[in-house]
This record gives structure tokens, C-alpha cells and sequence, in this order.
């Protein structure tokens, strides 16, 4: 709870969505139970979203890693002391940034490579695109914001290339604040 | 500019000359039943037609007083337009006052209110961003609804208390009058708001903020303004907390029902559009005519006028823009914004001339000054108030500068004017003196607050209304982003907004769309398919107008030198950093939209030099756009920019554009080996463009409604008419070339998985048809489509061949190396491998 900064609130509000979603009643969450939500089957990196509840190796979430994943998209607290000696919260910005990160990056190398760009991108496109045009794409993304040229996008190449993105807005849920 | 000048003023003293006699013939103007002795040859008609001439003369004069400071640029960036017009406006009424001693010409309520502010509203309502103003509906109607009330009550009671302490002086007034007051000068005025906003390009969100505030506090003001009327009729004895009450609740018969009988209007419009497929040609008056009419009603209703005809305009945006033709969709567009801004004009400078007038002033500096300071203080009181209010519901807080912009943007204008000259004098002793005030109040916002707006905005580093493109990354994380909030909010289980906007869509594609939208618009409505095609049509023309310009020879000339840039273009390694900002900007700046048209000729241009640089640029802009255009749209969509004074097409457009572009290279460089060289494209160009009046009339409908689609591959469309094939001969190679004059490669194979019939009828015949040298180039087009594709798709081909000889491309098309399938059409493949080569790192 103090690590994720949610109200008591919040986490009963969560702890019951995590209860319905868990049909059988385990207090474990698999990847079929994500499955079941209707509006993840329509949406284009959904699987990705779900496989980011799960630690790697892991076949189930409980409900200690379901909220902290969640407080990912809480508003960032602008008010918070700036203590360098206390671990990074969960929904700073570059937390934030590393769960987009994480998003991309599927071997977990610390490097967007550009086959997994490609492989972002083409969930995201729709199916006209062409494949030449999607690696063009994909070059020239990386192109951007590959600083040291080694045909990957490192995290801090990443951060860097969002630094005018207002991330904040982009990656929080209002009513999780 | 002299000439200008001269000729305004000869016209002003026309002007005179002619409204001299109008008076001194009054008392004459009975004496026509005079027996005439003679057949005259001309008479002087002035009496019969003063009326008419008056009017148009006075527009006339109006829209000129525009043109005169336009040729002023520099005046016009410090001074807003309003301001000059009512400089102006005072220049004009001190001629006439001058000339006649009285003032004949002043800004009437009826006029004001019937007749000028009507099509402002309307256009506001149909330009209207509805994402953006939907999204913050709540934040306006909290500051419409609870701001207006607060400064009104504010105000009125302030000025009370300060003429209870004798600061005013002797004036007949009491606390229901100043109430009322109060409650007309709070309001903000929307013309007043657009008029200087516009001019300023804040960020969205704080434009839509203060402009839907604007244009909502109307239900608010029309329910002050009644009940406090009504309760200085009845004296003050008589109220007590049942007519409070039946306030309160008035308030919210008068704004809620405006706007449901803006919907009405709303559906009864959509519905219309929907059945006029066969007068297109006068659709457009319409949208007018029922606009009108909702803002009639209303009015008749005693509802709120602005509100209803605001939803009407807002509700309606979308279906009628799906129903109608696109010409109607640009009359429409267009011609509202010359209303609107026509009225604009007349109503600034009548305010101005308005004010030259002895009569109506009554000067009371305590009474002027109070109202003013408490005009500000209690605006900007408010604003913060209710902004902390609202910061604690909202995910993206509004922080201190927009507060105080937005307590600044507080213009008042002429809808208080219109509303204060509508006091009865029996009731209101004081009604000069509220006049007077209120001009001033009017004056003082729309000229100081106009003026210093830019700079404060500038000083204050507000944010601005982003014009600088985003890097792709950026892009595409955007896109991520909205997917991932999306996912997460489905997974999380709560209703945000972003559920609300999804039920919603779902309710309206199952309901709305089949019951509003003619079936062909229906499939075909997303947003995407429209930008698309009418940015190709507009490309095709500044294509056409490049090629004009530069004489057709060197057209051809230079565009095999466009082949060879554009493999160098892939076989480069390019250079970074290069700014990625469209050259040709469709920034907020006074750039109509044909001069943006011609600006971004420039990039079709193929100087070999030019070409160089413009191809580097524009495969960025390729890779932009095209993740604009395909990207799958998250629940949330993109961005409006609103403007008076020019229709912007969206960034999406502009950027969609490059991909035409872009394949006429690639097609160009396909022409290389092709026997007729570059004639097709230009062909296909032309044709492209008198399609609409070749095509044999029952089908021209189906043309203008396919044009909906935004899709060029008509001929996929037209299959869908039966008579597609049989208009053979012809018409076939016409419609091949447009098929290959057309963009999106992509889009084909969205057609192609709506109509697979039509397509195989055709594609036999033009395979037939080999020895056509033209004709070459489009199954090297569609081949080089067919690439792409999954083999199912391919197979929903094979089945369906018909003419004998196509049978082994098809047959080789079907398996996944497609690479033989191109063999017998080799010119594409070669450079198009090469370009695959050219990417592959």
C-alpha cells in the first residue's frame, strides 16, 4: 500500500475487480482470466499489456503485483519530496517510461531492437500497410532516436526521444489517483 | 492604399449624400400621387427602395472597412480586427453624426439579434471540435453555469452595496435592477471571444474552455436577464421563495430545452441530408435554413436561442458532413464562414458607430469605474475558484497561467449591448446610463483586453497550440499510450471516460448511423477515407497547376530524374536531425488553405536540386503520415484546431498527402520502362477530375457518393453498380487509370475485401487488354499491391478468373513467392526490390 500510494479505498475498489476477475476463485490471475475481458481481445498490443502483469518465468498475478502494475497509471504526484535515497515510486515518469519500455522490449535485452519495433508496429497498423513501408518506418524510428548507433534503442535513447511527450497525461487513469 | 482609402471615403460620402435625402424627404415622400404631364424617361426611385439600398450599402461598407487595414499588416498584429473595426466604427458615425446631427444608423437589438448573431452561433456550433469539446464539457459547464451566476450575483451586489454607501451618487436604481445589471454584463460574449482568441492560438484546451463557456452561459444569461426582469415588473414586494423557485427551475426548463430542441433540429437536418441524394445542388440551404429555424424556435419558445442552435450545429456536424456530397460540404463549410464572419464585421463597427451618438450618454464615473474593477476582479476571483474546484476531478490540472488567461479572456461584448438595449426605460430610470456602461465595458474589453492579450499570452509563455511535428517515435508512443490507457481501463474494470466515449460509439454505429446516414455514407464514414480522398483531389490539382506552371516539357523531363532520386532516397543513409517540421506549415498563421496548397506544390516540384532536398523531407513525412493515417486509433481520438478565419484541414491531411505523392514517385519510376512514358499519370489526372461529369448520370451519384469513401479505387466502387463492366471500352481504361492514378496502394486492399466481385470482373479485361501500353501500368500497380498480402486473400482471386491468358500471373500470384507471379509484368518488381534492398539494414 505505501509503495503504490493508493488509498485503502482504491485497493478494496481493486481488490474486488481482481476478485471478479479471477472466476475460479484461486486468488491467482492467469492469463486467461485477462482473456476473458472483452475490450483487451479488440485492442492491438492487449496481449502485450497482460504478458506485462506477469514476471517473466511467472504463469499467475496475484493480487500484491496486480495493483502494483496498476499503479503504473497513477497521476503522478507533483507534490512528492524529490528524495533520492527513497527507491523511485511506482508512477514516476520514469517508471512510467520503463513499463512502455518493457512493452517494446519482449527478450528483456535492455534494447528495443528493430525486429521488435517491427513487431509493435505491425500490431499497431492496420493490415494495408505495406511491409517495406512498415520497415521504413521502423528504420526511421530508430533512426531518430538511436544516438550511438547501434541499431537499437536503449532506454535512455527511449526516454530521451519521449522528453517532449507530456507522460503524465498520456499514461494515467484519473479515477486511480 | 491611398486608392483605398479614397475610395472608402467616396463611398461614405455616397453614404451621406443619400441618407440626407432620405430625411429631408420624409415629409415630401407622401407627395408621389403628383400628376405627371409628361412621360418621364427616368425617375428617382429612392422611397421604394431605401430600405434595401441601405442595408446592402451598409454591409457593403462594412466588409470594405475590412479590407481597408488588411493592407496594414503590421497594424492589424497589434491591434485585434474588433478593435479596428469599431475605430473605424467611430470614424463612420462621427461622419454621419456630423452630417446629420443625430445618429440615423445604430446597432438594433432585433437586427442584432435576428439577424446578425444567428449564423456566428451556427457557424460555431458546425466548426465546433466535438472530441475536444465533449471531453471538458464538464469544466465548461461548471464555468458557464456556476461562473456566469457568480459574477452576475457578484457584480450586482457590489454595485449595490457601493450605491447604498453613496458612491454613485443619485441614481434611481434599486437591487433587482442592478441584479439584472450584473447579470447581462457577466456573461462572456462568443463573438467577442472568437474575435480576439483567434488571433492568439492559445492551446486547445484553453481555448475550448473559455469558447464553450462563452457560448454556454447563454442558457445562464437568458434566464437571469427573464427572471430578473420579471421580478422588477413585479416589484420587489412580490417575491418571495416561491418565485425564487420557479426561477431556479426555469433555468433549467430554458437550457436544457434550448438544447433539445438544437438536437431536434439537429436530427431533422441529418434526415434531410440523408434524402436529398438528387438536389444536391441546394443541400447546403438547408443546413441554413433549419440552423435559422432552430435558433427561431428556440426563441419563440422563450428557450435559449444560442444553445439550441449551437447543439443543432454541433449534433449535426458529423452526419451531415457523411451524407452530403463534398461539394455541399464545402459550400456549407464555406459559406458559413462568410455569414459568421460577415456579421462579425457589421456588428463591430456598428458597435462602433453606435456609440457616436449624444443621446445616449450618461456619464457616472463611480458608477463606470465600479463596474469595470468589479467586472475584473470577480471574473478572475471566480475563474481560480471554481479552476481549484475542478483541479481536484480532473487528470490534467489546469495550472496558474491558463487561469489567469483564462480569467483575462473574459470579453465581454455586443450580446450584452443587444441585451441592455432591450431594458425598458418606464422600468429602468437609469437605462442610459446602463447603456453607456456597457459600451464602455464592451470597448475597454475588446480593445485593452484585445490588445494586451498577445503579448500577455507571449509574456506569460502560455502554452501555444502545438504546430511543431512530433518525432515518429513519439508518435507512435502516443498511439501506444492510448492503447495501453485504453487496456488498462478494461482491465482495471472502472468507467472512465474513456468507456463513456466507447458506449457511446457503439450506441451511435448501431442506432444513430443506420437511422441518420444514407448507406453508402454509413460504410464509409471514418474520418480517415474523407481526408484521404479529398487531400488527393487537392493534390491532384496542385499537381496539375505544378505541372501548368512549369510547362508540361519540363514536367516530363524531369520526372525520370525523379526515378533515380528516389532509389538514392533509399539507398541513403540520411542524415538525421533534421527538423522535422512540415515545410509547408499548416500552422495557425494567416495561411489560407490554398496558399498552403501552393506552398506544398514547392514538394511536388521536380527540380532535380529541389527534388533532392523535398524527397529527403518528405520520406519523413511518409513514415509521419503514414503511422498518422494507420495507425489503430485508440478510443481517443485526435485534435481539432478551431479558426474563424481559415478552414484548416487537419495535420492528419497534410501529412496523408505525402503518401500520394510518395506512390506517384514510385509509380513514376515503374513508367520508366513503360512505352507511353509519363502521359498516364497526367492522363489519369485529368481524367480523375472530369470523372464526376463523364460518368453516365445514374452512376455519377454513385461516383459523388463513393467519393465519401475517400478511397480513389473507384472502380472497385463501381462495381458495386452493376453497370461497371458494361461500360466497357472506354470507360474501362479511364477507370483503370484512375485506379492507377490513385493513391493509397493500401486502401486497395480495403476495397478488395468489401467487393471482391467487381475487382475480378475487371481485372480480366484490363489483363486482356495487355497490348494497351497504358494499361501495363496498372496490373503492375495492383501486382505490386498484391504483395503484400495474405495468401487467403490471394486465393479469393483465383477462383474467380475469367480470361484465359491472366491465368499464370494469377496462378503465380496465388503462391506466397510472389515474386514469379510478377514475371510476365517485370517492370515494377526490379526497382521495387531494389528499394527493399536498399531498407534492409
Amino acid at each position: 500500500m505505501q509503495e503504490t500510494g493508493f488509498t485503502p479505498a482504491h485497493i478494496v475498489r481493486l481488490y474486488d475487480r481482481f476478485e471478479a476477475l479471477d472466476k475460479e476463485k484461486t486468488g491467482l490471475l492467469r492469463p486467461q482470466d485477462f482473456g476473458a475481458i472483452n475490450g483487451l481481445a479488440m485492442n492491438p498490443i492487449g496481449d502485450r499489456i497482460i504478458g506485462a502483469f506477469f514476471s517473466p518465468g511467472q504463469e499467475t498475478v496475484d493480487f500484491h503485483s496486480f495493483v502494483r502494475i496498476l499503479a503504473h497509471f497513477r497521476p503522478e504526484d507533483k507534490k512528492r519530496p524529490k528524495d533520492p535515497s527513497m527507491p523511485e515510486p511506482v508512477n514516476s515518469r520514469t517508471s512510467k517510461i520503463k513499463f512502455a519500455f518493457q512493452l517494446y522490449d519482449q527478450d528483456k535485452d535492455g534494447k528495443i531492437s528493430r525486429a521488435e519495433l517491427l513487431q509493435v508496429l505491425r500490431s499497431m497498423l492496420e493490415m494495408q500497410v505495406t511491409e517495406e513501408q512498415l520497415e521504413s518506418i521502423a528504420d526511421r524510428t530508430i533512426q531518430e532516436a538511436d544516438l550511438d548507433k547501434d541499431d537499437a534503442i536503449s532506454f535512455e535513447e527511449f526516454r530521451k526521444s519521449l522528453e517532449k511527450v507530456n507522460i503524465d497525461h498520456k499514461m494515467s487513469i484519473r479515477f486511480l489517483r | 492604399m491611398p486608392a483605398l482609402w479614397r475610395s472608402t471615403f467616396v463611398l461614405v460620402m455616397v453614404l451621406l449624400a443619400i441618407s440626407r435625402p432620405s430625411l429631408a424627404s420624409q415629409p415630401t415622400g407622401n407627395g408621389t400621387e403628383h400628376t405627371i404631364t409628361t412621360l418621364p424617361i427616368v425617375i428617382w426611385k429612392w422611397e421604394g427602395i431605401k430600405f434595401p439600398y441601405l442595408v446592402a450599402l451598409w454591409i457593403l461598407v462594412s466588409w470594405l472597412c475590412k479590407l481597408v487595414f488588411q493592407l496594414n499588416p503590421g497594424l492589424t498584429r497589434v491591434i485585434p480586427e474588433s478593435g479596428l473595426l469599431i475605430c473605424i466604427g467611430w470614424v463612420l458615425g462621427g461622419i454621419i453624426y456630423g452630417a446629420d446631427k443625430v445618429q440615423t444608423f445604430r446597432l438594433q437589438p432585433f437586427t442584432f439579434f435576428f439577424y446578425l448573431l444567428p449564423q456566428i452561433v451556427l457557424d460555431a456550433g458546425y466548426s465546433m471540435p466535438n472530441k475536444l469539446f465533449f471531453g471538458n464539457l464538464g469544466a465548461i459547464l461548471v464555468y458557464a453555469v456556476i461562473g456566469t451566476c457568480w459574477n452576475a450575483a457578484t457584480l450586482g451586489l457590489a454595485l449595490w452595496g457601493c450605491w447604498l454607501g453613496g458612491a454613485m451618487g443619485n441614481i434611481d436604481t434599486g437591487l433587482l435592477q442592478l441584479l439584472l445589471f450584473g447579470s447581462l454584463i457577466a456573461a462572456v460574449d462568443p463573438v467577442a471571444v472568437i474575435a480576439v482568441f483567434e488571433e492568439v492560438h492559445v492551446n486547445e484546451v484553453l481555448y475550448i474552455l473559455v469558447f464553450g463557456e462563452s457560448l454556454l452561459n447563454d442558457g445562464v444569461t437568458v434566464v437571469l436577464f427573464n427572471v430578473f426582469d420579471a421580478f422588477v415588473s413585479l416589484g420587489g414586494g412580490q417575491i418571495d421563495a416561491v418565485e425564487i423557485i420557479k426561477g431556479i427551475i426555469s433555468f433549467f426548463v430554458v437550457a436544457v430545452g434550448g438544447s433539445l430542441v438544437g438536437v431536434v433540429f439537429a436530427l431533422l437536418i441529418s434526415l434531410l441530408t440523408r434524402c436529398t441524394k438528387n438536389i444536391q445542388i441546394i443541400e447546403p440551404g438547408f443546413i441554413f435554413v433549419l440552423g435559422y429555424l432552430s435558433y427561431l424556435t428556440a426563441e419563440m419558445l422563450s428557450l435559449s436561442a444560442i444553445l439550441s442552435c449551437t447543439f443543432c450545429g454541433v449534433c449535426c456536424q458529423k452526419y451531415i458532413n457523411a451524407n452530403m456530397d463534398e461539394r455541399s460540404v464545402s459550400t456549407v463549410r464555406y459559406t458559413m464562414k462568410v455569414f459568421a464572419n460577415g456579421s462579425e464585421t457589421i456588428i463591430f463597427v456598428f458597435l462602433g458607430i453606435s456609440a457616436i451618438d449624444p443621446s445616449l450618454w450618461v456619464w457616472n464615473t463611480a458608477f463606470i469605474l465600479l463596474t469595470l474593477l468589479f467586472i475584473f476582479v470577480f471574473r478572475f476571483i471566480g475563474v481560480f475558484l471554481l479552476t481549484w474546484i475542478l483541479n481536484q476531478y480532473r487528470l490534467v490540472p489546469l495550472d496558474f497561467i491558463d487561469q489567469l488567461v483564462m480569467g483575462y479572456g473574459g470579453l465581454r461584448g455586443a450580446v450584452a449591448y443587444g441585451l441592455v438595449l432591450l431594458l425598458d426605460e418606464n422600468k429602468f430610470k437609469e437605462k442610459t446610463l446602463m447603456v453607456s456602461t456597457t459600451l464602455i465595458v464592451v470597448y475597454f474589453t475588446v480593445m485593452l483586453q484585445g490588445i494586451t492579450m498577445k503579448p500577455l499570452v507571449t509574456w506569460l509563455k502560455v502554452k501555444r497550440a502545438a504546430v511543431t511535428e512530433r518525432t515518429l517515435a513519439e508518435k507512435i508512443q502516443n498511439r501506444t499510450f492510448d492503447h495501453m490507457l485504453v487496456a488498462i481501463e478494461d482491465i482495471s474494470g472502472q468507467i472512465g471516460d474513456n468507456y463513456m466515449r466507447d458506449k457511446w460509439n457503439n450506441f451511435e454505429e448501431r442506432w444513430l448511423y443506420w437511422l441518420l446516414m444514407t448507406p453508402i455514407a454509413r460504410k464509409s464514414c471514418d474520418p480517415i477515407f474523407n481526408i484521404f480522398h479529398n487531400l488527393n483531389i487537392k493534390d491532384a490539382t496542385s499537381y496539375v497547376n505544378e505541372g501548368e506552371r512549369r510547362g508540361s516539357l519540363a514536367f516530363v523531363r524531369n520526372e525520370s530524374k525523379a526515378d533515380v532520386d528516389f532509389n538514392k532516397k533509399f539507398g541513403d543513409d540520411l542524415s538525421e536531425m533534421r527538423p522535422y517540421i512540415m515545410t509547408e506549415n499548416m500552422g495557425p498563421d494567416h495561411v489560407p488553405v490554398s496558399s498552403i496548397l501552393r506552398d506544398s506544390v514547392p514538394s511536388v516540384c521536380l527540380d532535380m536540386h529541389e527534388q533532392d532536398l523535398k524527397m529527403r523531407e518528405s520520406e519523413d513525412f511518409d513514415a509521419h503520415h503514414l503511422l498518422q493515417q494507420h495507425l489503430y486509433k485508440g478510443r481517443k481520438q485526435h485534435r481539432h484546431k478551431y479558426s474563424r478565419k481559415q478552414l484548416e484541414v487537419n495535420e492528419d491531411e497534410h501529412e496523408v498527402q505525402e503518401i500520394f505523392q510518395r506512390t506517384m514517385r514510385s509509380r513514376l519510376e515503374s513508367f520508366k520502362s513503360a512505352k507511353m512514358g509519363v502521359a498516364p499519370p497526367k492522363i489519369s489526372k485529368h481524367l480523375k477530375k472530369d470523372q464526376p461529369q463523364k460518368m453516365p448520370n445514374g452512376k455519377s451519384t454513385d461516383n459523388s457518393k463513393s467519393h465519401t469513401y475517400g478511397d480513389e479505387d473507384f472502380e472497385f466502387s463501381e462495381g458495386d453498380s452493376a453497370s461497371g463492366c458494361e461500360a466497357a471500352g472506354g470507360s474501362f481504361p479511364m477507370r483503370a487509370y484512375r485506379g492507377a492514378g490513385i493513391v493509397n496502394p493500401a486502401f486497395m486492399a480495403e476495397m478488395d475485401t468489401m467487393d471482391p466481385m467487381p475487382p475480378m470482373q475487371q481485372i480480366p479485361s484490363w489483363l486482356a487488354e495487355a497490348e494497351v501500353d497504358s494499361s501495363t501500368v496498372v496490373p503492375s500497380q495492383r501486382a505490386q499491391l498484391r504483395l503484400p498480402w495474405t495468401p487467403s486473400n490471394l486465393r479469393r482471386l483465383a477462383p474467380l478468373r475469367l480470361s484465359t491468358h491472366s491465368n499464370d500471373s494469377f496462378v503465380l500470384a496465388d503462391s506466397p513467392a510472389t515474386q514469379e507471379g510478377i514475371s510476365e509484368l517485370p517492370p515494377p518488381p526490379p526497382p521495387k526490390d531494389g528499394q527493399d534492398q536498399g531498407t534492409h539494414k
